[in-house]
């Protein structure tokens, strides 16, 4: 059952119970992303304080459980850390989904979104993983700019 | 039950791949035959033998190996004409696949090397098309209208998938210059009846193509019969070879549209400032074309008819009645496309509530060895019609069996029970 160990617990989790769901105010950016292959798509807001202190990202989207799942933990994550910390996740969580399933996740950085450790042997569902965050990506970009 | 003679697992055995154990130590269940089919030894075997003992270049070869060649790949133009019922060999144009069949009667639209007035286009004229193509037979339309300034409809689609022809006299007039639409549906599964439009586009005086894809491979296709202009259709949905693809048209036409790829063997002299064209069908095979496809396309032809296009076409029939019995039993599945087996084919495409097709396809997959189809199947605008992002689509052909549909049933509540 190779397809269930991408669906851990959870992910799954996260995808009944999505965590900060919904478009909030204040925000100093918001994007919009999607992935034209299946359609996924995801609107998403960030708002951060004068020191660099993520006060909240808040989302709104539809598709598949790992990229909901996927948004709800970046949710997680990223609300009350720093921009430069929730930054360096993204880029361990884009390194390992991007590693065909032979990176080994630093689990000090990533958190729960370990979890997804198994999706990147899938390279049809990475996409799908990391569509919020590259999201926030964005929107962190953008809000600096 | 299966229609007489027919026999499935005799059948199966000729598909070396349905025997294949796939990591984990699952069995494949391939529903997946609407996107491409599977091949049977008799094909491979013929290109492998091609391959191995007779190839050379086609056309231009004088020596064994390019007479072999040549010889082989133009039977496998008579075995194509045979198999549609073509009224001549020359009508039978080798493309890559449908794609390239549509785009180059696109093509000959509006082309300025053409004079025939048939295909000249422009302003205030206008390309008809439906709202459940394949995205083949869409944007070549709107290209052509974006080229010439011509105006693109489209048909639109009942709330059961069927093709909504109430319009039809307004939707197809004195402009229109061509009405391009689906023979049966990519993603529905409905076949479309041909001649109620086609005698509005002989009143108006305009052409009519269809694209048989899905339709050439799983029921007899006669293009006399059906009496349209253009047909085209695709190899590796009919137990063929990917590479290689059919446009059948009539002869008159193809005599009377430009050329569409310029190169070796679709000349007939070359000047440094001017070119005269091979007759057709080579008119339109510029270059080396695909030979060993070709060849491939023509065993498949074989295979099918060997085996029986209406015994195709019956248990397919069988199977999509058995299918739409067992899957409305899911709970929270909902049928995109006719709910009846009537006029309509092995395509059956669904939404399971609260769940997205891509969970749905990765679990039936990975727990089962279920190959489906999710997403919109290269047929967006259709899914915007319905409202929905996507679907997941299982299609049947010659070599599937009740058990696997009963495979999927089972699959099927298993996805609920992992995301429900
Ligand atoms: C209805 C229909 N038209 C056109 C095509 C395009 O076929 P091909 O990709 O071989 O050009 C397909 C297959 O995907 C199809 O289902």
């Amino acid at each position: 059952m190779i397809g269930e160990s991408m669906y851990q617990e959870l992910i799954l989790e996260h995808y009944k119970h999505p965590q900060g769901r919904g478009l909030r105010e204040p925000y100093d950016a918001e994007v919009h992303h999607v992935n034209p292959t299946c359609g996924d798509e995801v609107t998403l807001r960030v708002k951060v304080a004068d020191g660099g202190k993520v006060l909240d990202v808040s989302y709104d989207g539809q598709g598949c459980s790992i990229s909901q799942a996927a948004a709800s933990v970046l949710h997680e994550l990223a609300t009350g850390s720093t921009v430069d910390e929730s930054l360096s996740v993204v880029d361990e969580f884009t390194r390992l989904m991007q590693g065909r399933g032979q990176v080994e996740p630093d689990e000090d950085v990533l958190g729960d979104a370990v979890a997804f450790a198994g999706v990147a042997k899938f390279p049809a569902r990475v996409k799908c993983a990391l569509l919020a965050w590259m999201a926030y990506k964005d929107a962190l970009m953008r809000s600096q700019g | 039950m299966s229609a007489p003679g027919f026999d499935v697992e005799r059948i199966r055995k000729d598909f070396p791949v349905l025997g294949r154990e796939l990591p984990g130590g699952r069995s494949l269940v391939y529903l997946d035959s609407g996107n491409s089919s599977q091949k049977p030894t008799q094909v491979i075997e013929t290109m492998r033998d091609h391959l191995t003992w007779h190839y050379g270049n086609v056309g231009r070869a004088l020596h064994v190996l390019g007479s072999e060649s040549t010889e082989a790949y133009e039977a496998a133009r008579d075995k194509i004409a045979a198999f549609v019922k073509a009224p001549s060999r020359d009508e039978i144009v080798f493309t890559k696949n449908a794609s390239e069949a549509l785009n180059l009667v696109a093509y000959a639209f509006g082309n300025p090397v053409g004079e025939d007035e048939r295909f000249r286009i422009g302003p205030g004229d206008e390309i008809v098309i439906s709202e459940m193509e394949h995205h083949s037979n869409i944007v070549p339309w709107q290209l052509l209208a974006q080229r010439t300034g011509a105006t693109l409809r489209w048909f639109p689609v009942t709330d059961e998938g069927r093709l909504d022809i109430g319009g039809l006299e307004e939707l197809v007039n004195e402009r229109t210059k061509i009405v391009s639409i689906a023979h049966q549906s990519n993603v529905l599964g409905t076949v479309n009846s041909v001649s109620p439009i086609l005698a509005r586009v002989r009143e108006v005086g305009a052409l009519m193509m269809l694209d048989a894809s899905q339709s050439v491979p799983h029921q007899p296709v006669d293009v006399t019969e059906l009496g349209v202009d253009f047909v085209a259709f695709t190899g590796h949905k009919m137990v063929g070879p990917s590479g290689i693809g059919v446009l059948w048209g009539r002869r008159e036409l193809l005599d009377a549209m430009p050329p569409f790829l310029g190169g070796g063997e679709m000349i007939e002299a070359v000047w440094m400032d001017r070119s005269t064209y091979a007759p057709v069908p080579h008119k339109f095979e510029a270059g080396t074309p695909p030979i060993v496809e070709a060849i491939g396309l023509g065993a498949a032809a074989d295979y099918l008819t060997a085996v029986g296009m209406d015994q195709i076409k019956a248990h397919e029939k069988e199977l999509v009645a058995y299918a739409l019995e067992a899957l409305p039993e899911v709970p929270g599945l909902r049928i995109i496309g006719p709910r009846t087996p009537i006029a309509r084919g092995g395509t059956i495409s669904f939404t399971l509530e609260g769940i997205h097709p891509h969970d749905v396809g990765q679990i039936l997959d990975d727990v089962y060895g279920i190959a489906v189809r999710v997403g919109h199947h290269c047929a967006r605008p259709l899914h915007l019609r319905f409202g929905i992002p996507a679907t997941t689509r299982a299609s049947f052909y010659l070599y599937n069996t009740t058990a696997e549909i009963d495979a999927l049933v089972r699959g099927l509540h298993h996805v609920q029970k992992v995301f429900g």
